[in-house]
């Protein structure tokens, strides 16, 4: 950030900085305020700030690199607090990144700056309770990775497109779970599997005749 | 699983019809989930037509039971407003019945999207907002949207009602007593940020806020103490019941909490806290992370500014910290507050200049000891003891590096010019450089014979000082460029011809007339040079070379539309008593190539220019662009104007496309140009000042002259002052083309240079008379009153 001398006003007038900080927020605000609440990303890495699942739903980061630098340098500001018991919050490059931890998994979810905080913390809740319950209680990088489709499917569910979908828990990992119900049979399988059976009909249908 | 695969590759509809198709049957499947996620993949590879055959489907879905399925269509909907806007418009109806859903993310949604179509029409989200103010909204994140939808509904009434209390405040004020933290926080965030909001309103948002302050979640802490600091730079009277909840805030765990807590209390303080909060910041500044002090530094600055008496203790706390360990932006954060303390608060000057000295004494970054050497120059001399600072000044030249030592060197001869009973002590060091190294020994020459070394304690004159220290307008880097245009000959470098504005774009390279295309790489028809180019390019011409200098060259003017055969634009050179037009042109069609090619002017509306030489353009074939000129003479000095018409005329020849060889005949041929117009601007240049104010007092009034003048009803403010600027020609000072929305006046600072080298200040005062009348007051300044006299002629008849 750049600052400049500039001739001091008289007191009680804010000053350049001021009315600076105070644009720039109220810029942020403006284009929050009115419109739909949004999601930037939500991130999931391990104790050392690789990645585990992520998603992004915002065109501020466009290349890998971009991403993966974001992470880390994130995973770094954040390494040092504790935010195991209440989730925390940081500002970092006009965003908004509330995070909880647990065991050895970091959960992020960014926002825009003007973003109310408390929506953020919602959407972060729902996502850290939800892989509780997917996971049955272990939650740690390990599980995670072994059940990497729930997770992912999981982040499909809470956001789309960077609109909030569903922040309770319980439906989110109920909506996971009857995907993965019918997981075993992929989707063009059962519709071929459809349409054989229907073939099949015909055929004994025009057998009989 | 598969449905996230799909969204992931995300292909075009058009290649994947079978994809497409098993969706498609997927949407009328019996099973929710699949129908849900079904809608939400096809939504997101769709494209028009295969929107309108699964329209119908999505409608269904809208007003489906299975609040997954509604959801997932709305949110697609809500996407999809982005590429196909009258498709989702048509939904109104739908989207309108999910508002009134039971469920609650599914009345969300809905919400959403309906405010997103309806968004323009202003009475439609009144009303939208009316009914669900009254209803009932179940899901706290439906009514955090509600919010944000009132207020917006708030600020687009702007008028305020009789009774002083908005329309929907109530509203607000109940949402502050909801169940759900994040709607009670949305309100309460929306109450602080309506315009021109009043104390009395403000006072239940900040009770709420300041029971968040004290809540053991972060998150929550945080919210409310950068809410709070937002609200304490327009009201901090609001905030100060609040002081005691975030002076506990300084050590919290977080550290953005801790300086947002930290920078508002700054802002907030009253006199008596002030000592104690200087304390309790000492500890604090140790553990945070230099962004964060900046931000600190900051903040004391303008509560310094607030209470001057206190300076004493901030100067201290201000120059501890400059002690400590920081980088580089931190420190200079620091110096600059300082600096600007020093300037505004005449008491503090010495020891702020006291403490700046002992800080150069062991400065690791060079960048901040010139700066600072360079500022006690300048305040040095006129405190009541200036050879305090001599000892620290000397030090300097002995120590550190080269650009330091010559720093001092030319504080110190600043020094022995502005006050003269220093002058034989100055001598003294300076001769005792004269033996030092080639900055110093250089330096140290100059100022000695000029300043009079012969010992002699007399006034320096002041056109000395204005050689040795005044500063210089012209940018470095014409500066350079004319330095390395400039044959040694018996002329010297004549300082004054620098050009004094600054042109963007880079030299570019002008193919010679005759040279064959280069194939498909050929370079954009109309370069764009630099002064400097056009200037050698024009003495490079014989019949142009006597004009004289050159003033101003215009930037191109577009004489074609876009995509025409030929295109061609223009260059205005003004000289002293000439006009050269440049036409730029470029031949399009690869089967031409055009030879002779020259610019009919018919200049029978501009009376007083008479053609005086032209100079055709030999050859031009295609996509290599070419230059022919057209001069005219006018009388001298005089800021003549007139209307051009123009009609390019050639020889075209018929070019084999494939050998590129093109035949012998040609047939004569013509084409109309547009209308070329030389306006008064063009006399002018753009050349901008720094420091308006200082420019405009040392001008003088001698040839003021100041006029007023109704400008009749206009579009905005905004628009007059901008025909205004465009009419004079001359740059915006300091910003002052910005005019803010719905303010009644405006001032505009003007400067330029006139044709004859004059030096031009304008203020222009706008007002708005009525509704739409605007008023104007011009005052110039200049330093021949002709010129002063033509500006006033140039907007009378404007």
């Amino acid at each position: 950030m750049k600052r400049s001398k500039v001739d001091a006003k008289p007191m009680g007038v804010p000053t350049v900085v001021d009315i600076k900080m105070q644009l720039h927020y109220r810029v942020a605000l403006h284009y929050v305020s009115g419109s739909c609440p949004s999601i930037r990303n939500i991130l999931l890495l391990d104790s050392e700030g690789n990645r585990v699942a992520v998603k992004y739903y915002s065109d501020d980061w466009l290349t890998n690199s971009a991403k993966e630098a974001f992470e880390k340098a994130l995973f770094s500001k954040t390494q040092k607090t504790n935010a195991r018991t209440e989730a925390e919050i940081a500002m970092f490059e006009n965003h908004i990144i509330v995070y909880k931890f647990v065991q050895d998994l970091h959960f992020f979810v960014t926002g825009a700056e003007g973003e109310n905080e408390l929506i953020l913390v919602t959407v972060l809740q729902g996502f850290f309770d939800a892989v509780g319950l997917l996971l049955r209680g272990t939650v740690e990088k390990k599980e995670a990775l072994e059940n990497l489709d729930l997770i992912l499917l999981c982040l499909d569910e809470i956001v789309d497109g960077g609109i909030i979908l569903e922040t309770d828990a319980s439906a989110i990992a109920g909506k996971v779970a009857s995907h993965s119900v019918y997981e075993a049979a992929p989707l063009s399988e059962q519709t071929i599997t459809h349409a054989l059976a229907t073939a099949r009909e015909h055929l004994a249908r025009s057998l009989l005749k | 699983m598969v449905y996230v695969m799909i969204k992931e590759l995300s292909p075009s509809a058009d290649e994947v019809i079978i994809v497409t198709s098993s969706l498609m049957k997927d949407m009328t499947s019996k099973t929710d989930m699949y129908r849900a996620n079904a809608i939400r993949v096809l939504c997101r590879i769709t494209d028009g037509t295969l929107l309108t055959q699964i329209e119908r489907y999505l409608k269904q879905a809208i007003v489906d039971k299975n609040p997954v399925v509604a959801s997932a269509a709305l949110v697609s909907g809500i996407h999809l407003l982005q590429t196909n806007p009258e498709i989702v418009k048509r939904w109104s109806n739908e989207v309108q019945e999910a508002v009134q859903s039971r469920a609650a993310l599914v009345q969300f949604h809905a919400l959403a999207l309906l405010h997103q179509v309806r968004q323009n029409d202003r009475l439609a989200v009144n009303k939208l907002v009316s009914s669900l103010t009254r209803g009932s909204v179940r899901s706290p994140i439906a009514q955090c949207l509600l919010i944000r939808y009132t207020s917006q509904v708030i600020r687009e009434s702007a008028n305020n009602t009789q009774t002083g209390d908005r329309p929907f405040y109530d509203f607000l004020e109940g949402c502050l007593r909801h169940k759900a933290e994040m709607v009670i926080f949305e309100a309460a965030r929306a109450i602080t940020e309506l315009n021109g909001v009043t104390s009395r309103e403000l006072t239940p948002a900040i009770t709420v806020l300041q029971l968040f302050l004290s809540s053991f979640k972060p998150v929550l802490r945080f919210a409310a103490v950068r809410t709070l600091n937002k609200v304490a730079m327009t009201h901090p009277m609001a905030v100060t019941n609040c002081n005691i909840d975030m002076e506990s805030l300084i050590s919290d765990q977080n550290r953005s909490i801790a300086t947002l807590a930290i920078t508002t209390l700054l802002k907030t303080g009253n006199e008596s806290s002030v000592d104690r909060l200087m304390k309790q910041i000492t500890n604090f500044m140790s553990d945070i992370a230099d962004e964060f002090k900046i931000v600190v530094v900051e903040a004391i600055r303008s509560l310094c500014l607030k209470f001057p008496l206190k300076h004493r203790s901030l100067m201290n706390f201000l120059s501890n910290i400059l002690r400590e360990e920081g980088g580089f932006e931190y420190k200079k954060a620091i110096v600059d507050s300082i600096v600007i303390l020093i300037r505004d608060i005449p008491e503090a000057k010495e020891t702020g200049l006291l403490h700046l000295c002992e800080f150069i004494e062991d400065c690791e970054f060079t960048y901040l000891s010139t700066q600072i050497l360079h500022f006690l120059g300048i305040e040095g001399p006129k405190t009541s003891d200036p050879s305090k600072y001599i000892r620290y000044i000397y030090n300097r030249m002995h120590l550190e590096n080269a650009t330091v030592w010559a720093g001092a060197v030319s504080t110190l001869a600043k020094f022995g010019a502005m006050v003269d009973g220093l002058k034989p002590h100055v001598f003294v060091l300076l001769r005792r450089c004269l033996f030092d190294t080639d900055e110093v020994r250089d330096r140290a020459t100059l100022y000695l014979n000029t300043l009079g070394g012969d010992g002699a304690v007399v006034e320096t004159g002041a056109d000395v000082k204005e050689f040795l220290f005044g500063s210089l307008d012209i940018p470095l880097m014409n500066l350079e460029n004319s330095l390395k245009n400039y044959e040694p000959s018996e002329k010297p470098f004549d300082i004054s011809s620098v050009p004094k504005e600054v042109k963007i774009q880079p030299l570019a390279e002008k193919k010679a007339p005759g040279k064959k295309p280069t194939g498909l790489g050929a370079p954009p028809p109309s370069p764009s040079s630099t002064v400097d180019a056009y200037e050698k390019l024009l003495s490079s011409i014989p019949e142009f070379a006597n004009f004289g200098k050159l003033f101003k060259s215009s930037p191109p003017v577009e004489l074609t539309e876009a995509e025409t055969e030929y295109a061609v634009n223009v260059v205005k050179h003004i000289f002293d008593g000439h006009v050269v037009f440049q036409y730029n042109c470029t031949n399009t069609i690869p089967e031409q190539l055009l030879e002779n090619v020259i610019v009919i002017v018919d200049a029978s509306e501009a009376e007083e220019f008479a053609e005086v030489a032209s100079k055709p353009l030999r050859s031009l074939p295609y996509d290599s662009p070419g230059q022919t000129f057209v001069a005219f003479q006018k009388p001298d000095g005089v800021p003549a104007v007139g209307k051009f018409s123009n009609m390019l005329r050639f020889i075209v020849k018929e070019v084999d496309p494939s050998t590129g060889v093109a035949e012998d005949d040609g047939v004569e041929d013509e084409y109309q140009l547009e209308d070329l117009e030389v306006v008064a601007a063009d006399y002018m240049l753009k050349v901008g000042v720094s420091n308006f104010r200082n420019a405009w007092e040392s001008m003088g009034a001698d040839f003021e002259r100041v006029d007023e003048y109704g400008l009749g009803p206009r579009d905005s403010l905004a628009e007059a002052v901008n025909a205004v600027v465009d009419l004079l020609g001359m740059q915006p000072c300091e910003g002052t083309e910005v005019v803010s929305p719905n303010s009644r006046s405006h001032t505009c600072l003007l400067s330029g240079v006139y044709i004859g080298n004059v030096k031009v200040l304008v203020r222009l005062q706008f007002g708005l008379d009525g509704p739409k009348d605007v008023a104007m007051k011009l005052a110039v300044r200049s330093e021949d009153e002709t010129v002063s006299d033509a500006i006033h002629e140039i907007v009378a008849s404007g």
